[in-house]
């Protein structure tokens, strides 16, 4: 098969950023959902909400401008920003189980046909990093995951059932990953768009899970 | 009644071997008490149980730390044997091949582990001081962290059981305390400190500055004087 390219970390987290609305606020996991800030489309006004305790941030600290006392989760240094408010952890996670977060973006090990998550533990570790991870993945209204389509020693990311331990069953509604645009309906997972030249076969070739093509199947959407 | 200790050493002294110890820090130094952990590292006891989001990650990975800075995290309380659990939400390095000293003792069988959701973690503290002896939560429900919990539906949803945590004392990091221990943290460090503060027996902050009573507005403090014990501060 003629090798083709994968988009990059950037242009998944811009078409991730197009499906965040004028006055969503939305938390941003680590990894490739870090960098959809840069892309949000002009006119749309987003509000960061972060786990360490963090509303309404902005730009990150530039060089010699770092305090300790001003990062969000992924410790990443936050530029001080108009209108930002500070709280305790108790406080940030009423707002994400309480149902006051639109849209979460989270990186992800494995996502199931049924939009099972799974991104917290390597079984073979034997030991794992929960986070907020489950917090997020329950309480915001909408979950979005960006990933590669596959894992590093070339499996499909995207599967039936998830081998590995569970965040949260049944919680993404959205995934884009560098070769594909996936949406989770209630039988399964519906191909929507496709990064430039590849064919809905090609992107279910590398795909565990049953894919259903969509009638509108495009080109990535940016 | 003075709440003002002269030294970290003093503030940590009666902390008896086999203490629960709450201790703040999100991930990086911001919010971290390290003159007081460093205080109870010299100070010895052991066999402690620490509760705390990270079990060590900045002295490791540099999370949050300004680049050169080295600073001390609760990774020097498990690599000098004091440690016999941790109970956290992070507790091992997103870089595997950069493992903390407490992923090493774990997987040595030195120190036992309960992994808790972030959000859970900061809840069942705030049960701990809010007299709540458990709640449910929708966090976790058909993952690991619902085996041997009880599962109740409301409203067609359902939801883990889940308990209060509390400690013998807690170890804090403020910016600012007045003499009767009315806090305010800095920034985003306010996370578990804000909570844990109201959860331990004994309370222990470090701060930056210790003003007289009257010196911080009543509509601006974070933690009210009542959850505070011991403050030090940071010469």
């Amino acid at each position: 098969m003629q090798q083709k390219e994968r988009l990059d970390r950037e242009i998944v987290a811009m078409r991730v950023a197009r499906e965040l609305r004028d006055g969503d606020v939305v938390n941003l996991g680590i990894g490739i959902p870090t960098l959809c800030s840069q892309f949000v489309p002009e006119g749309r006004s987003v509000t960061y909400h972060s786990e360490s305790g963090v509303l309404g941030y902005g730009p990150m600290a530039e060089p010699g401008e770092e305090d300790v006392d001003l990062i969000n989760a992924g410790g990443q240094f936050l530029a001080p920003s108009p209108g930002m408010s500070f709280f305790n952890s108790v406080e940030g996670f009423a707002m994400i189980r309480g149902g006051h977060v639109d849209v979460a973006v989270l990186g992800a090990l494995q996502v199931s046909e049924r939009g099972d998550l799974a991104n917290w533990m390597l079984p073979h570790r034997g030991i794992g990093n929960v986070g907020g991870a489950m917090d997020l993945a329950v309480g915001a209204r909408r979950i979005i995951v960006a990933m590669e389509h596959t894992d590093k020693s070339g499996s499909p990311k995207v599967v039936r059932e998830c081998s590995f331990p569970l965040t949260a069953p049944e919680c993404v509604s959205l995934i884009v990953t560098d070769i594909a645009v996936m949406q989770v309906a209630h039988d399964g997972l519906i191909l929507t768009e496709t990064a430039p030249g590849w064919s809905a076969e090609d992107v279910q070739a590398l795909t565990e899970a049953r894919l259903d093509v969509s009638p509108d199947l495009g080109d990535f959407r940016l | 009644m003075n709440k003002v200790a002269p030294t970290f050493g003093e503030a940590v002294a009666d902390v008896p071997d086999g203490s629960v110890l709450m201790i703040d820090g999100f991930a990086g130094p911001g919010g971290t008490p390290q003159n007081l952990i460093r205080a109870l590292r010299d100070h010895g006891a052991r066999d402690l149980i620490i509760v705390s989001n990270t079990a060590g990650l900045a002295s490791v990975i540099g999370f949050g730390t300004i680049p050169g800075d080295r600073p001390t995290d609760i990774g020097v309380l498990v690599e000098n044997e004091q440690v016999a659990k941790i109970i956290a939400s992070f507790p091992v390095s997103p870089s595997p091949s950069r493992p903390t000293a407490f992923e090493r003792a774990y997987l040595e069988g030195k120190v036992d582990l309960e992994v808790v959701p972030q959000g859970t973690l900061a809840e069942r503290i705030r049960a701990g001081g809010a007299g709540i002896p458990a709640f449910y939560t929708p966090t976790g429900v058909g993952t690991l962290m619902a085996e041997g919990k009880e599962v109740r539906s409301f409203e067609g949803r359902d939801y883990l059981l889940e308990t209060a945590l509390k400690a013998d004392f807690a170890l804090l990091r403020a910016h600012r305390a007045d003499t009767l221990g009315n806090t305010q943290y800095r920034g985003t460090s306010r996370n578990f400190n804000g909570v844990m503060a109201t959860s331990a027996d004994t309370v222990i902050m470090e701060v930056d500055e210790i003003v007289e009573s009257g010196e911080i507005d009543p509509g601006a403090v974070h933690t009210p004087g009542i959850y505070v014990d011991r403050i030090v501060e940071i010469a």
